[in-house]
């Protein structure tokens, strides 16, 4: 119910579409199922002299035309008639087809469109936790086989109980007992047929697990591939490769089999039931109860019938698994996305205010517990701590990446109270490990600032020391970013991202480790053009290197989510603690020098 | 999951591709000569049901008698199960064509992909490797077992429906047939365009499932640049294309079954009209008449077919050349068949042949450059004793993995020779050096399987007892014995469900089960915490004592305690001497220890 509420819901704006796709499908069918009239007139009134059996409109027509036997001496009349049905009903089809198909193609859009917009706007934690793999999944295959029911099966479905009000209401018309012989083996081919299609579902499950295996040994030989030739194991590991391919392919032989038995038996019970149709159209005919041309008529229909009436069941098995595709789907779109309650855009050249800050994921200790500090608008502050002390997930509150229990403020504004947008559009964060999209390198950076002129990205990226190593790639700014381009490494990755974050113009720049992975020369290098570029802005830098730290104005030393000391380079060297003890390396090294007679 | 575009090649029908296929596959000619012979036999019960229906007609209805009737209805009941078993042995013949094509074509990639060097790796993407054993496999066993199936078919029932047409009726035979030049003409070319479409879409397709993935690994990137609304009119232009792409394909469809249609029924036409004349006059009879205008309906679908499938072989050709490109590709280091023939190759080792390693290895004159040119190594001269420690420190890309590459005979020297035990380890096989190797690497690959079987890994017949002894040696059993299943704990796909300490842990198990001589140990990982630190630092002195062992850009306290310290730079030893010799130079290895010593001392008290 919950399915079919759903899918209803989907059709929307499309509704009109399919209602035209099935009156055009009817119509398409309807003209189809009169060719065979048409070679029963023939065979029986034009060919044989029997008294006209058609529609009243029709034996008028063809008596104003001159009578039967004008229709004997011109048989290029039924030609013609055969043939402009036919026409008629593919005109019919085609307007069937393309409908259906714009309404599937505008369904499946929207869906897509609906799925990433609205993934982009999950809150940040669900990005944290998500399986990127499961995602995917949903979006691309479970779409398809929506997309898959709404542009073929769904239609087809019509049609094929249009084919069997059709071709039965006329069939009765001709000879009520031969009609239900012929829909004798229907139930039980339709019953068989939907029977075994929910039941080869399990074994093409089956069959995907087996492929699932097989590629991931192939995967972790590819991955592994030092390793596996480090040890020596090329051996192994085509036996291991043998053994699932085989179970694979043994599979594969067994499934095939079930669909060969599937195919013959119900191959069986289709030409059984013409088969019965005719033995019993023959004796009819011969008993004069049924003419020639109506044994043909029925002939062709039981024909036109059978098949898809095998199709059906398969089609009902489609229909289950799209329930399902579009219920995991749903699971998507149903869960809430980030809202924004605030409005104010305030300047954030300001002071900040935290005020008892605390954070917690959910049911779960507290990251960040009491921190209350101000910070003056321009000042750059150091952070320092371990990993899971609460320094990456302080930077986060302030972009409301999360929500925060206490009070942030800056310039007397409550965090929660300033837009989002806003908020985001003014901070410039680095994260811990950027990501850069797969276009060219110009376009990464500029994402940040439309308008960016190139002068002003390539100065910035001198600013974050990477110009020089952007053109010395073979397309310089043009290198495309990925796996279809340059693989950067860590530290130019960071770099890039520097320079995209500082293209921005913002008020608060954030640098969350994002040097970690750049030599200390270079480090200092960038904080120096740093200094100069970004002057007045607050900013904020996590690391752990201590020339880092010591050139801040202010360093916050932060432990199991509080802030354990805060102070300028000289006071914290003053005080026993992490940042003395660090400080303290460069004498250990030195007493080591020492001891070593150096 | 693989997001490469997909490569087109619109080349024209090519022979050799397919004669090449079909001789890999040779061992399958069996089914394919079955299929041929069922598919045919298939096609004759198929022409046969409408004559059936003539004979019905001429015998029974137009004569008014009865005579023979029950002979007919078991002769057709026969035919119908006659025809479910042909249909029947056609499927599962094609099925195992199918799947045993498609397995061959694994296993032979899969043994090539063993064989080819690390030169092949560097230059082709894993997700590349990927396509071509997966789908690429599955589309030719597709397109052998079933498109050619297909194939056999159409041909064989429009050849016996005509014969039989003329044998009946020859100018009603050419009336019948004389729409069907213009419908194979139709169907070709429209065949072609549909197929076009379909890979249009394909296309788009694949660049959809792209940006769904940028999308979600980059959401948080996203959020932070606002880029959302940018990001969304991106996609929406994919997207919009992918609904324009498809429609176009499904109309074109939605014109072209028409068309077939309608070009059947003007052959329909035809016949009633003028076979109809013929009926007047007596010179067939009705049940010819019925025939004709069956038959005139029945050749038209197997026309569609040839055409459809000629247009799949040909889409069908370039996943063939592109697997056949990677199953034929010779790889850059083998083996030389006189030493294949006495130490065994990699698939097939001879370990009774093997001299034993003591590990003194010479570096003589080496020069080693990539194939893109790059040189990295040149005239490079080094040797280690038996039994030494080798540190090898230096910047990124100075050329410490290269050497380390060379010693495991990744890769092999472009010029100059590499002595093993006085021997240029060219005479002898790869897979003989490589047994002889102990190699953690860097970010430690372990694979799906209990712990037990990724150490049992580098000693197939290490008996349980060998194996605890390889953990407790490094320490690893610790931490093992506390898992719910100890030896028995799966390590998850990659070893994704063990932390990367403990990976390495089971990795230097895994390194020194077999005992080897010579032993490599790569950067080691920078991020575990302090007391997992100690441990290993413990393991790797225990692995470490007696072999000869290369380590490259290691903790401190590992390089410290080596016996020989090189000072990579350029590809050329710059600095070379024991830890405290260096220290004294004051050069670039001062520097670098002292960095590394304070950013080590930094994480530590960090972590405390």
């Amino acid at each position: 119910m919950i399915t079919f509420k759903r899918f209803w819901r989907l059709l929307k704006g499309n509704r009109l579409f399919y209602l035209g796709a099935i009156l055009m499908a009817g119509l398409a069918t309807l003209s189809a199922m009169l060719p065979p009239l048409v070679i029963k007139i023939t065979v029986d009134s034009a060919l044989q002299g029997l008294p006209l059996d058609a529609p009243a409109f029709v034996i008028r027509l063809i008596r104003r035309a001159g009578g039967v036997s004008v229709l004997a001496r011109n048989l290029w009349i039924c030609a013609l008639a055969i043939a402009a049905f036919t026409l008629l009903s593919g005109v019919f089809s085609y307007f069937r087809g393309r409908w259906t198909a714009m309404a599937a193609e505008n369904i499946a859009q929207r869906l897509k469109d609906t799925l990433y917009d609205h993934l982009q706007r999950l809150p940040y934690d669900y990005h944290v936790k998500a399986q990127t793999g499961d995602l995917i999944q949903r979006c691309t295959s479970d779409v398809e086989t929506i997309r898959r029911f709404l542009a073929n099966q769904m239609v087809e479905m019509a049609r094929t109980i249009f084919i069997l009000l059709f071709s039965v209401s006329i069939m009765a018309g001709m000879n009520g007992t031969l009609t239900l012989v012929s829909l004798i083996v229907i139930p039980i081919l339709f019953i068989f047929s939907a029977i075994f299609y929910k039941q080869i579902t399990a074994s093409f499950l089956r069959l995907d697990e087996k492929e699932g295996e097989l590629q991931t040994v192939l995967q972790e030989n590819l991955s592994g591939v030092r390793v596996v030739r480090a040890f020596g194991r090329p051996k192994y590991e085509v036996d291991k490769f043998e053994e699932k391919n085989a179970a694979f392919c043994s599979l594969g032989i067994l499934v095939t089999k079930l669909l060969a038995y599937f195919w013959a038996f119900s191959e069986l019970l289709c030409f059984t039931q013409i088969g019965v149709t005719l033995f019993l159209g023959v004796t009819l005919t011969i008993q004069g109860r049924l003419s020639l041309g109506a044994l043909l008529v029925f002939n062709t229909y039981v024909g036109m019938l059978v098949f898809p009436m095998r199709q059906l069941g398969r089609i009902l098995s489609e229909m289950g698994k799209m329930g399902v595709s579009l219920g995991r789907v749903y699971e998507i779109i149903n869960t809430p996305a980030e809202t924004d309650t605030g409005a104010a855009r305030p300047s954030l050249r300001e002071d900040i205010v935290f005020d008892h800050v605390s954070f917690a994921y959910e049911n779960k200790n507290p990251v960040l517990n009491d921190l209350s500090f101000t910070i003056r608008a321009g000042e750059t502050i150091a952070i320092l701590g371990a990993a899971g002390s609460g320094k990456s997930t302080m930077m986060h509150l302030l972009l409301r990446l999360y929500d925060y229990q206490g009070s942030i403020k800056i310039g007397g504004t409550e965090l929660r109270g300033i837009a989002k947008d806003w908020l985001r559009g003014k901070i410039g964060m680095v994260l811990q490990e950027p990501f850069l999209y797969s276009k060219t390198i110009l376009n990464n950076i500029r994402m940040a600032r439309f308008g960016a002129l190139d002068e002003e990205i390539y100065e910035a990226a001198r600013t974050a020391a990477v110009h020089d190593v952007i053109e010395g790639f073979e397309h310089g700014y043009d290198t495309l970013v990925g796996e279809r381009g340059v693989t950067l490494s860590g530290g130019q990755k960071q770099r890039v991202a520097i320079t995209r974050t500082l293209i921005k113009n913002s008020d608060i720049l954030i640098f969350d480790d994002s040097l970690s992975a750049v030599d200390t020369e270079t480090d200092a290098r960038i904080r120096a053009a740093l200094r100069k570029s970004a002057a007045n802005v607050t900013t904020f830098i996590i690391s752990q290197r201590i020339t880092t730290l010591m050139e801040a104005d202010r360093i916050f030393v932060l432990e199991n989510g509080r802030l354990s000391s805060a102070g300028t380079h000289q006071e914290l060297i003053g005080r026993d603690g992490l940042y003395a003890r660090i400080w303290n390396i460069q004498n250990t090294l030195e007493e080591e020098f020492e001891a070593e007679g150096l | 999951m693989n997001y490469f575009e997909e490569q087109d090649y619109t080349k024209e029908f090519n022979a050799s591709i397919w004669v090449r296929l079909v001789k890999l596959t040779a061992v399958y000619r069996k089914e394919m000569i079955l299929m041929l012979a069922l598919m045919i036999l298939n096609a004759a019960i198929d022409s046969i049901f409408p004559l059936m229906s003539k004979v019905a007609i001429d015998e029974f209805i137009v004569k008014n008698s009865y005579q023979g009737f029950p002979i007919f209805i078991a002769g057709y009941l026969a035919l119908v199960f006659f025809q479910g078993f042909t249909i029947c042995f056609f499927i599962i013949n094609s099925g195992r064509l199918e799947c045993g094509v498609v397995y061959t074509i694994r296993k032979m990639g899969f043994k090539k992909l063993q064989e080819l060097s690390f030169s092949y790796y560097d230059t082709t993407p894993v997700g590349w490797i990927m396509s071509r054993m997966t789908s690429d496999a599955q589309r030719i066993g597709d397109v052998i077992a079933w498109s050619s199936l297909d194939i056999i078919w159409g041909v064989a029932i429009i050849l016996i429906v005509t014969v039989n047409m003329f044998i009946l009726n020859a100018r009603l035979a050419l009336i019948t047939l004389s729409m069907f030049p213009i419908l194979m003409l139709v169907s070709v070319l429209f065949q072609r365009t549909i197929l076009k479409n379909h890979r249009e879409v394909r296309k788009i397709n694949s660049k959809i499932t792209g940006a769904y993935n940028e999308g979600i690994n980059g959401a948080r990137t996203t959020k932070t640049l606002l880029r959302e609304d940018k990001n969304f009119e991106e996609f929406a232009v994919l997207s919009g294309g992918m609904r324009a792409a498809s429609i176009r394909a499904a109309v074109i469809s939605s014109i072209y079954l028409p068309i077939v249609i309608s070009l059947g029924s003007v052959g329909v036409g035809l016949v009633l009209w003028i076979g109809g004349g013929r009926v007047q006059t007596g010179l067939i009879s009705f049940g010819t008449y019925s025939l004709f205008i069956a038959y005139a309906l029945q050749i038209f679908e197997p026309a569609q077919q040839i055409a459809r499938v000629f247009s799949e072989f040909q889409s069908a050709q370039a996943a063939a050349e592109r697997t056949l490109s990677l199953i034929e590709t010779e790889p850059d280091i083998a083996d030389r068949p006189e030493i294949e023939a006495v130490y065994g190759g990699s698939v097939n080792p001879r370990p009774e042949n093997w001299p034993v390693i003591q590990g003194d290895i010479v570096f003589e004159h080496t020069c080693f450059r990539y194939k893109t040119g790059e040189k990295v190594l040149e005239d490079f001269n080094l040797h280690v004793k038996a039994g030494e420690k080798i540190a090898l420190v230096g910047e990124t890309g100075a050329g410490k993995s290269t050497i380390v590459n060379l010693i495991c005979r990744f890769y092999e020297p472009t010029a100059g020779r590499i002595l093993i035990d006085g021997t240029d380890y060219r005479e002898r096989s790869q897979i003989w050096l490589q047994s002889n190797l102990g190699y953690v690497l860097q970010s430690p690959h372990l694979f799906s399987g209990t712990i037990a079987e990724n150490i049992r890994y580098a000693k197939l017949d290490a008996t349980d007892e060998e194996i605890q002894r390889a953990a407790r040696t490094v320490s690893a059993d610790e931490f093992i014995m506390k898992l719910e299943r100890g030896f028995d704990t799966e390590a998850g796909e990659g070893g994704s469900r063990l932390s990367s300490g403990q990976k390495q842990l089971v990795s230097f198990a895994r390194a020194i089960i077999a005992n080897p001589q010579i032993f490599v140990l790569d950067e080691a990982t920078s991020s575990i915490d302090t007391e997992t630190e100690r441990v290993i630092q413990k393991a790797v002195d225990a692995v470490l004592a007696g072999r000869t062992s290369f380590i490259v850009a290691h903790r401190l306290s590992t390089i410290r305690s080596c016996d020989r310290i090189l000072l990579i730079h350029n590809g050329k030893i710059q600095e070379e001497g024991s830890h405290r010799e260096l220290l004294k130079l004051q050069g670039a290895y001062y520097h670098l220890y002292t960095n590394q010593f304070k950013e080590e001392a930094e994480n530590k008290i960090l972590q405390a």
